[in-house]
């Protein structure tokens, strides 16, 4: 089956955006994976080795974790898994980061990127 | 560098203009080579963030399933994404940072103030994982102008 890498993870897959692997279920599949390319590893789970909060992993269009059988759903050569890192932020501060964050962000002293169309 | 044409520019701070007073958000498709991120097409994306749309965004995982799906089909890849900061700057924030994982990829975020599309920023999101990302002014470039806007 495929495993689809998005862009930021491809440097660790020798650059592909496309690995394929020989696998009976989801959780085959992704343990082969990091088989073949060890250092996705640490971008993909934490220490505790539980997928990273950010990152989905899609069979086909269902999200793993909400499978009924999870890991252990099984698999057939036309599947696809995706590899998913989450999209979301906007411009109220983030919790605890805040004032960390705050420092760093443009509106304390950073100028802006570009030039205002206007 | 981020590179798109006039016509993806406009959409962009237009849909900003037609959700607001909420952040709109969408997904940026093209090319990304030589340090150059390509935008050959935006796709606007739906807002999950209903609980707190004035000031959060969030693309749902399915939809951008669907949309590198599509772009895949099409020689397409996520090159960098877009969202808009009602009456605020065109500045990243510590939300943005903190939910920001696509490293390589360009963030582009637009000021909206009172309804009207004011400035439009990109930012590289550079580093090699979570432990070192940070965001980059990125200059971007409109076609259609043949004028670097940084």
């Amino acid at each position: 089956m495929k495993i689809h890498i998005p862009s930021p993870l491809r440097v660790y897959s020798n650059k592909q955006d496309t690995v394929s692997v020989s696998a009976t279920t989801v959780g085959e599949a992704l343990s082969a994976l990091t088989t073949k390319h060890p250092e996705l590893k640490k971008h993909l789970y934490s220490d505790e080795g539980k997928l990273r909060s950010f990152v989905n992993v899609y069979l086909n269009d269902e999200d793993i974790r909400y499978l009924p059988e999870k890991d252990a759903t099984r698999v057939g050569e036309q599947d696809a898994l995706s590899i998913i890192p989450s999209i979301a932020g906007g411009c109220s501060p983030h919790g605890g980061l805040a004032v960390r964050s705050a420092r760093r962000a443009g509106g304390t002293g950073r100028t802006g990127g570009c030039a205002s169309r206007l | 560098m981020l590179k798109l044409n006039e016509q993806i520019y406009d959409a962009i701070r237009r849909h900003g203009e037609e959700t607001y007073p909420n952040e709109c958000c969408g997904v940026l498709l093209g090319h990304s080579a030589n340090g150059v991120n390509d935008v050959e097409e935006a796709v606007r994306a739906g807002n999950i963030r209903t609980d707190s749309a004035h000031n959060r965004y969030q693309i749902a995982p399915q939809e951008l399933v669907r949309i590198q799906r599509q772009g895949r089909e099409r020689g397409l890849d996520i090159v960098g994404f877009y969202h808009s900061h009602p009456d605020h700057p065109a500045q990243w924030s510590g939300t943005d940072l903190a939910e920001a994982h696509w490293i390589g990829c360009s963030y582009v975020i637009t000021a909206v103030e009172k309804g009207v599309a004011q400035t439009t920023n990109s930012f590289l999101l550079a580093g090699t994982g979570e432990d070192d990302k940070a965001f980059e002014n990125e200059a971007m470039k409109v076609a259609a102008l043949e004028a670097e806007r940084c």
